[in-house]
């Protein structure tokens, strides 16, 4: 993890802006790339609020409720619609969803 | 391997379809061979809004699966979101489990080599996720199919505690035969149902650290794994030797020409940022249903091995053979059933049979003939109908034209003479011809014996019984 910048309003370095547009595979301009910053130190300082109770004898919780998760049965329920599920894509080259070429 | 004074530490995370109707999350089936994006719905398509709901049989087979290599079933198990981009990732995280799997620690115990103890292989965890899409590459851009996309897969993780590249195939080899015993994968490597991940590092042989390792990836073959084993760890020998480190890094193999290369770090400098599926609450694995699983468990490999040991009568080694593929232990059974003996159907098996799959490298199905018939042929022989060396005449036929034992061996003149009128009149022909050697033999020579029987066997083209050819030679040679 990179170390958080330490003046309050920068809650995020223009370091991890860019590394987690690396992960997500985006390519950001340099203006964008400010602007973000700001945009996400604002939210992380919203949220930063919840630093204000007092969690610490408190264990971290995921989910409320502990009567675990549903299950279904083994059972092939949906049938091929595959003309209603392409029919958003951007592209397409017959029944195959068509994207940028992946560079290996 | 090339020197003593290494060895390896090899670790294997193994990947293995499981054998469900639908996916993991949604009523989509999980059939292949479908047309490209036809098993989908805006569950595995990632479409807003949708929930994901946890296929029972997936749980069940899990812990059938973690039973079998005496995992601890954990009453509470958690999915995580493991997040990375990729075109056939539609969701951007894969719903798995990360510190909290299903099933934890346990073994797999490998039979004993000749020359030794049994061996333990601990495992890690074993732990449910689904599969991604399929990217196909084009000329100018690249095709995806979301078939595949939360189609069930566990993974095995043992701890790094194989030591060659031949322990490593034993182990896989097992675990298959455990995976296919309860039913939660068919096995077939060929087919992609099992995909291995190989850790691999080698050390001084009386350090107790471990060295840096690699990492190869996606394995799909027997063959493929040893070789390449054995390939990275001659790799990391050479380099340790020359004093040169071992970067810990990821490799593919490449099966042209059989050496292992590592990808671009760029690919896999990954930070997942693993965190609660907040649409999953925990699974909760009630006592109850473990100890339901527990006592409906079928016969696991070990116990079939000792089964076949006791029930046939047959060797450790002819039990390893016949039950070292998945098909030749159906086949055997279905020799058996023409009413044949267990030694001898498992002596043609593990020779013919097992010597027409490899002369034609086709599965079994397709280079042997069917077992029935292969059990008629057997038949015949036990029948004194026709004669070893003739039953292999007629196999070797039948493999080429897969046509059945009694048209072969009548097709071929191959059926034995049992006919004493007949046998008689060989025998007096030769006796008739040989008269110095007649004389000899009444005088006492008894050892000119096996020359007659030659003499009548050849009269007759081979096809004599030479049960009944017995019977007869002795009356007429007594006078």
């Amino acid at each position: 993890m990179l170390e958080l910048p330490a003046m309050a309003q920068e809650k995020i370095s223009l370091e991890q802006v860019r590394h987690v547009a690396r992960l997500a595979r985006l390519e950001l301009a340099p203006a964008e790339e400010e602007s973000l910053r700001a945009e996400m130190s604002e939210m992380l300082g919203y949220v930063d609020k919840l630093n204000e109770l007092a969690t610490d004898k408190v264990a971290p919780t995921a989910q409320v409720g502990e009567s675990g998760t549903p299950l279904r049965e083994d059972a092939v329920t949906n049938h091929a619609a595959a003309e209603a599920m392409l029919a958003n894509a951007p592209a397409r080259d017959g029944f195959f969803f068509k994207v940028p070429k992946i560079i290996e | 391997m090339k020197t003593d004074a290494y060895e390896a530490v090899i670790g294997l995370e193994v990947h293995a379809h499981m054998l469900t109707r639908s996916k993991l999350f949604c009523g989509c089936a999980t059939e292949f061979g479908a047309p490209p994006n036809h098993n989908v719905c805006p569950v595995c398509m990632a479409m807003p809004g949708v929930l994901p709901v946890l296929n029972r049989h997936v749980v069940e087979l899990a812990i059938r699966t973690g039973l079998a290599a005496h995992s601890e079933i954990a009453p509470h198990s958690v999915f995580a979101r493991k997040s990375y981009f990729y075109p056939d990732l539609p969701k951007g995280y894969q719903i798995s489990q990360y510190d909290e799997p299903l099933c934890r620690g346990g073994y797999i115990e490998l039979a004993a080599r000749q020359d030794g103890e049994p061996r333990r292989i601990r495992l890690v965890r074993i732990h449910l996720e689904e599969d991604a899409g399929k990217n196909i590459h084009a000329e100018s851009a690249s095709l995806v199919d979301f078939n595949r996309s939360g189609v069930p897969l566990m993974e095995i993780v043992s701890e790094p505690d194989l030591r060659s590249p031949e322990e490593a195939v034993a182990y896989l080899r097992e675990l298959r035969g455990i995976l296919v015993a309860v039913g939660a994968s068919d096995g077939k490597m060929e087919e992609g149902s099992l995909r291995c991940d190989v850790n691999v590092s080698v050390r001084p042989r009386d350090a107790t650290e471990l060295g840096a390792r690699t990492e190869i990836k996606n394995l799909n073959s027997f063959r493929f794994v040893e070789k390449a084993i054995v390939y990275e760890v001659n790799r990391q020998i050479e380099e340790i030797a020359a004093g040169r480190r071992i970067a810990q890094e990821t490799h593919l193999w490449d099966p042209e020409r059989e050496v292992t290369r590592p990808m671009r770090s760029k690919e896999f400098a990954n930070d997942y940022r693993y965190f609660p599926e907040p649409d999953l609450p925990p699974l909760i694995v009630p006592p109850d249903l473990v100890e339901k699983i527990k006592a409906e468990m079928p016969d696991l490999p070990a116990q079939q091995r000792e089964k076949y040991a006791r029930d046939f009568g047959l060797t450790t080694y002819e039990v390893s053979v016949l039950l070292g593929r998945n098909d030749l232990g159906d086949y055997f059974v279905n020799v058996l059933a023409q009413g044949i003996n267990a030694k001898t159907a498992a002596n043609w098996i593990m020779t013919e049979v097992l010597r027409a799959v490899n002369e034609s490298a086709q599965p079994l199905e397709k280079a042997a003939p069917q077992p029935q018939e292969t059990g008629a042929l057997l038949r015949m022989v036990e029948d004194s109908r026709i004669s070893l060396n003739a039953a292999k005449s007629a196999f070797a036929a039948m493999c080429r034209s897969g046509k059945g034992a009694q048209a072969t061996v009548a097709e071929l003149g191959l059926a034995q003479v049992s006919d004493e009128a007949a046998i008689a009149e060989a025998c007096d022909r030769v006796l008739a011809a040989e008269g110095a050697k007649l004389a000899e033999y009444r005088a006492g020579r008894e050892k000119l014996y096996g020359f007659f029987v030659g003499a009548v066997m050849k009269a007759m083209g081979g096809k004599g019984n030479p049960k009944v050819v017995n019977e007869v030679l002795r009356r007429k040679l007594a006078g």
